[in-house]
C-alpha cells in the first residue's frame, strides 16, 4: 500500500489507497441436506488520485501491479470531476467493537450441526417442507492511507445463519424462513425456529381479500421490503443536493408522524453494519435523520458534503466505484404498541411480512408496490389465514405522515435495519 | 510473493492464464475426487457515470482470480481466490471440503473433453475506443436528457468490460473463451410541486460498441416521458386485459416462466417434479417459449457454458405444453435428461448454477392493431423497470403505460406494476404478435449472483385478467 501511495504522490497532488481483504466460509444446505462448503478469499485495492484538481480512480485485485494502477487512475483523472474535498488527516476514531475472534474458531463441524439442527426442528413440525439453509463465517479487513497522513483500519468478523423453507401443496407454494447476522458467533437456533414455525402455523389456512383500501401492519421484514428503499434515496445527501429528494428542502420541518424517529447508527457494538470509520477514513457516528417527525439531517460523503457546504457524516460507501453516501444501519425507534394489540384493533386488514417486487418503479417519489409473498389477513382483530394473489401499493410520504401505531417488537431485518412493526391505514390493496 | 504476472513485464495486464491453467491441469489429475474443475478469469473494466449535469465518476478496474470446484460422493467443495499462489493447497482444500460433505454417490452427466480456444468476434471493440471519445458521446446523451425543460436530475451510467476465461476439468477439457460487454443506463427525473417521476432506459451489447452510439432520440424521448408522467393519472388497481410490448413481454417471460424452468428448483423436489412434468399444459397451442445461448450475438450467447457444455437451443414450452428445462451437469444426471449448457457463474468468485441465457416467446401472426382491436378497457404497458419472481408468483413493472379504450390507444397513465401467478397467467395469454424483438439491457440476479448478462424478448402479447397494482 505504501508503495502505491509513494508512486502516486510522484505524479498527483493527492492520493488515497484503500484496501479491503476478506475470507469467507459458507456452508450450504439444499433440499434438507448438506450440499457444499466453500472458502472464498478476495482482495481489492483502490487508488483515488487528485491531479490538476480532478479526481481519478482505479481498482485492481492484485497488489503487484502498482505501476499499472497508478497509470489507470491518472488516465481517468484527465476526465474526472473537480475534487472539492480534502482527504482526512490522521485523527482519533471511536471505539466500535465489531471483531470477535470466536467467529474464526467456529469449526465446519459446528456450522454443519447448526444447519442440521435448524432443518430438523423445522421438518419435525412440517415433514413435507424442503429447506435451504446457510451458515457462514467471514472476516474482513479494511485499510486506508492517504497523502495527508491519514490512516485508518479495522477488522470485522461476521457470522450469518438463515433458513428458507418451501412448502408445496398442489401448485400452491409457501415460502417461510428467517435469518440472523452478528459479529459474534450465533450458536443457538431458537429464535429463527420460533419465527419460522409461527409463519407455518399462521399460513395453514388461506384467507380471501377484497380489492379496497385497508389498514396494513408492516412486520419488520415487511418494513424493509416496502417502506425503507424510498427513504434511503431521500436521505442521501446527493439526491438532496440535486433537488430530487422530496424532503430535501424540509430540514427542520415536520414531514412525518410525530411518533416516527429514525437514525443512522454505525456505533452499535457487534452489529454487521457497524464500524469505526467509513470507506474514506472519516470517523463514524450516529446521525439522527427523523426526530419525532422532523427531518433532522441528511447523509454525506466527503465530496457531496463539500459541494453542499456541509460536513461529511461519515457515510462514504464504496460499491465498486468512488465513495457515495449510503446509510450504515437504519434504526427506527420502537413505539408502545404490542403486536397482538395492533392486530386486535383492526377490523379488516393485512399483515405484510415479505413483499415481492420492492424497489421497482418510482422509489424516488416514494411510491412502492408489490405482490405479497408472505402475509396474513386480519378479520375482527384475529389473524385468519395467509393471503395470496394480492398486491399492495402506496406512497411512503403519505403513509408515514399519519401512522396508526408503532410496535414495541423491534428486530434486525436484512442486516441493516432495526425496526419495529408499523401499522398504516388506508393502504391500497388489489386482489383477484 | 511473486506471481506469474511479474515475470512478464511488457504485458503486465495480461498474466499468462494459459500457463497457470496448465499447472492446474496437472494438479487436477492427481486428486482423489469424482470430478474436479477450475476456472481462471482475467478482466478489464471501465465505467463512466453522470449525475445531473455533471460527470460524477470515471474509473478503470482490472481483476484476476480463479476457483476450484470438486465433487466427492455427491458433495461439493468450492475455493475461490485472487491470490494465484499456492494452487496445490487450494485444489486440496476444495477436495477436502467436498469429502467432508459427500455421503452419497456422485451423479454428474457425461461430458466430452473439449480443448478449444474460442476467439470473440468483436465488431467494434469498446476497449479500443479512447476514454475521450466515450465521454464525448455520453456528454451528448446527457445534453439530450437536459434538453427537455422540467428535468430535475438524471443518472447516466456507462460500463464496458472484457473478460478472458479458462475452464479446465478432470475429464481433460481446456477451454479458453473471451467476451466483451457494454451497458448503458439512463434515468431522467422530473419534479414539480413536490411530485417526482422518473423514466429510464437500459441498453446492452455483446462484442460491439456500435449499438450504444445510436441512442440520442430514445434518450430525448425518455426525458419528455418523465415530464409528461408528472401530470398523468394513476390507474385504479384491479384486473385488466393487458397488452405488453416486446421489451416488457420479454421481462415477463423471464420472470413468469424462465426461472421456473431452471432445474435446480426441481431436481431434488418431488412436489416440483409433479408440477413440472413434461407435457403439462401451461398455455394455449400458440405459445412457444425458448431459451437459446446458441443464438449468436446476444448478451446471453456463448459457445460453452461454465461447465464446458456446448450451448443449445431448448424449447421450454412448445405448443402450450412443457417441453424441456434448463440443466447443469448435475441436474441433468439426477433427472435423467440431457445437459443443456445452462450452468453459468457471474465470475470466478461463485460456482456455476443453472441460469437462463437468451429467453423469448416465439412470434405468432397477429398485428398490434389486431391485438388491441376488441379491448374495451385495458392497459398497454411498455418498457421495463424491473421484475422479480418467487416461482409461483411474479411481479414486473412497466416504464411507460397507456390506457386502451374501445380498441384504441388512449391516455397516458403512470407506470404500473403487474403481478400474476404462473399457473394461470400463461394460460391467459390469448394473442401473440408477429414482431419479436430482443431486449439486451437486462441483467439477472439469482443466488447472490447478479447481474448476469442475459437477454429476453417477445412479440407484443395480450394477457386477460392480469392483476395491476394502483390506487
Amino acid at each position: 500500500m505504501e508503495k502505491i501511495l509513494a508512486l502516486a504522490k510522484k505524479v498527483a497532488e493527492e492520493a488515497e489507497v484503500y484496501m479491503v481483504s476478506s475470507e469467507e466460509t459458507p456452508v450450504q444446505f439444499e433440499s434438507n441436506r448438506l450440499k457444499n462448503t466453500q472458502y472464498k478469499q478476495s482482495q481489492t485495492v483502490a487508488l483515488r488520485v487528485i491531479k490538476n484538481g480532478k479526481t481519478g480512480y482505479a481498482t485492481s485485485t492484485s497488489m503487484e501491479n502498482a505501476r499499472q494502477l497508478v497509470d489507470d487512475a491518472i488516465a481517468t483523472a484527465e476526465f474526472g470531476t473537480k475534487a472539492e474535498f480534502q482527504f482526512p488527516a490522521l485523527q482519533e476514531y471511536p471505539q466500535v467493537a465489531v471483531y470477535d475472534p470466536a467467529v474464526e474458531k467456529v469449526t465446519l463441524e459446528q456450522m454443519t450441526q447448526l444447519g442440521e439442527e435448524l432443518i430438523a426442528r423445522i421438518t419435525d413440525y412440517s415433514p413435507e417442507i424442503l429447506c435451504e439453509a446457510g451458515v457462514t463465517k467471514a472476516n474482513f479487513e479494511l485499510n486506508i492511507i492517504n497523502s495527508r497522513g491519514g490512516q485508518a483500519n479495522f477488522r470485522q468478523s461476521v457470522f450469518g445463519i438463515g433458513i428458507e423453507g418451501q412448502l408445496i401443496r398442489g401448485t400452491d407454494m409457501l415460502f417461510v424462513g428467517d435469518h440472523d447476522g452478528s459479529c459474534h458467533p450465533i450458536l443457538k437456533t431458537d429464535e429463527i425456529v420460533r419465527v419460522t414455525l409461527r409463519q407455518l402455523e399462521l399460513a395453514k389456512r388461506l384467507a380471501k381479500v377484497s380489492t379496497k383500501p385497508m389498514p396494513v401492519i408492516f412486520a419488520p421484514d415487511g418494513v424493509i421490503s416496502s417502506l425503507v428503499l424510498p427513504l434511503i434515496s431521500a436521505f442521501n445527501g446527493k439526491t438532496v443536493l440535486e433537488g430530487a429528494s422530496p424532503i430535501g428542502d424540509k430540514l427542520g420541518e415536520t414531514v412525518f408522524d410525530k411518533n416516527l424517529t429514525i437514525s443512522d447508527d454505525p456505533t452499535i457494538p457487534y452489529r454487521t453494519g457497524s464500524r469505526s470509520c467509513d470507506d474514506e477514513a472519516v470517523p463514524c457516528h450516529r446521525t439522527p435523520l427523523i426526530t419525532n417527525g422532523v427531518v433532522s439531517n441528511f447523509l454525506y460523503d466527503l465530496q457531496t458534503a463539500a459541494k453542499a457546504k456541509k460536513k461529511s457524516t461519515g457515510n462514504g460507501h464504496r460499491q465498486g466505484g468512488l465513495p457515495t453516501p449510503s446509510p450504515h444501519a437504519f434504526v427506527i425507534s420502537p413505539g408502545k404498541s404490542g403486536f397482538d394489540e395492533m392486530v386486535k384493533s383492526i377490523d379488516e386488514g393485512l399483515i405484510v411480512e415479505q413483499l415481492l417486487g420492492a424497489g421497482q418503479g418510482n422509489t424516488l417519489g416514494g411510491d412502492f408496490s408489490g405482490n405479497i409473498l408472505l402475509g396474513f389477513k386480519i378479520e375482527k382483530g384475529e389473524i385468519v389465514g395467509r393471503v395470496k394473489d394480492t398486491m399492495i401499493s402506496g406512497n411512503v410520504y403519505q403513509l408515514l405522515k399519519a401512522i396508526t401505531a408503532i410496535g414495541n417488537d423491534s428486530k434486525w431485518a436484512g442486516g441493516f435495519l432495526f425496526t419495529p412493526s408499523i401499522c398504516c391505514s388506508n393502504v391500497s390493496v388489489a386482489s383477484r | 510473493m511473486t506471481t506469474p504476472t511479474l515475470k512478464c513485464k511488457l504485458k503486465l495486464r495480461m498474466p499468462d492464464l494459459q500457463a497457470i491453467g496448465q499447472e492446474l491441469a496437472q494438479l487436477l489429475k492427481k486428486q482423489n475426487a469424482d470430478y474436479i474443475e477450475a476456472h481462471l478469469e482475467e478482466g478489464q473494466f471501465s465505467s463512466i457515470s453522470y449525475r445531473g449535469k455533471q460527470l460524477e465518476s470515471i474509473s478503470k478496474t482490472s481483476s484476476i482470480g480463479g476457483n476450484v470446484r470438486a465433487l466427492v460422493k455427491g458433495g461439493w467443495g468450492f475455493v475461490s481466490f485472487n491470490d494465484l499462489n499456492h494452487l496445490q493447497e487450494k485444489v486440496a482444500l476444495a477436495v477436502k471440503q467436498a469429502a467432508f460433505v459427500g455421503k452419497e454417490v456422485s451423479q454428474l452427466a457425461e461430458s466430452k473433453p473439449i480443448v478449444e480456444n474460442v476467439k470473440a468476434k468483436i465488431k467494434e471493440n469498446p476497449l479500443l475506443i479512447p476514454l475521450s471519445e466515450k465521454k464525448q458521446l455520453l456528454d451528448e446523451y446527457n445534453k439530450a436528457i437536459w434538453s427537455t425543460s422540467g428535468i430535475q436530475t438524471s443518472n447516466l451510467g456507462y460500463g464496458d468490460g472484457h473478460k478472458k476465461t479458462v475452464f479446465l476439468n478432470s475429464r481433460g477439457s481446456f477451454i479458453t473463451q473471451e467476451r466483451t460487454d457494454v451497458t448503458l443506463r439512463a434515468v431522467a427525473v422530473a419534479a414539480k410541486d413536490g411530485e417526482v417521476q422518473q423514466a429510464g432506459l437500459s441498453e446492452g451489447s455483446r462484442n460491439d460498441f456500435s449499438p450504444i452510439r445510436k441512442l440520442h432520440k430514445a434518450i430525448s424521448e425518455l426525458s419528455q416521458r418523465a415530464v409528461d408522467m408528472l401530470t398523468v393519472p394513476t390507474v385504479a388497481g384491479g384486473q385488466y386485459t393487458v397488452v405488453l410490448d416486446p421489451i416488457l413481454a420479454g421481462v415477463f417471460v423471464h420472470e413468469a416462466f424462465g426461472h421456473l424452468s431452471e432445474s435446480d428448483f426441481v431436481y431434488e423436489n418431488e412436489h416440483m417434479k409433479e408440477i413440472m412434468v413434461l407435457g403439462k399444459v401451461f398455455g394455449g397451442p400458440h405459445l412457444n417459449i425458448v431459451d437459446s445461448a446458441s443464438r449468436p450475438g446476444l448478451r446471453g450467447s456463448f459457445k460453452y457454458d461454465d461447465e464446458g457444455t456446448p450451448a443449445t437451443k431448448t424449447y421450454l414450452i412448445r405448443e402450450g405444453k412443457l417441453a424441456g428445462r434448463l440443466h447443469s451437469l448435475e441436474t441433468a444426471a439426477k433427472m435423467k435428461e440431457q445437459p443443456t449448457g445452462n450452468a453459468r457463474a457471474i465470475n470466478y468468485r461463485h460456482p456455476p448454477i443453472v441460469r437462463m441465457t437468451n429467453t423469448y416467446i416465439e412470434p405468432g401472426s397477429s398485428t398490434f392493431n389486431d391485438i388491441i382491436a376488441d379491448i374495451k378497457e385495458g392497459v398497454y404497458a411498455k418498457n421495463w423497470y424491473g421484475g422479480q419472481t418467487s416461482m409461483e408468483m411474479f411481479t414486473f413493472s412497466s416504464g411507460e403505460t397507456y390506457m386502451i379504450r374501445n380498441g384504441k390507444l388512449a391516455e397516458m397513465v403512470r407506470p404500473v406494476m403487474l403481478s400474476g401467478n404462473v399457473f394461470n397467467t400463461l394460460m391467459n395469454i390469448d394473442a401473440i404478435g408477429n414482431d419479436l424483438d430482443m431486449n439486451q439491457g437486462g441483467g439477472c440476479g439469482k443466488g447472490g449472483q447478479s447481474p448476469l448478462p442475459v437477454s429476453n424478448g417477445s412479440p407484443h402479447i395480450r394477457i386477460r385478467q392480469c392483476l395491476v397494482g394502483g390506487k
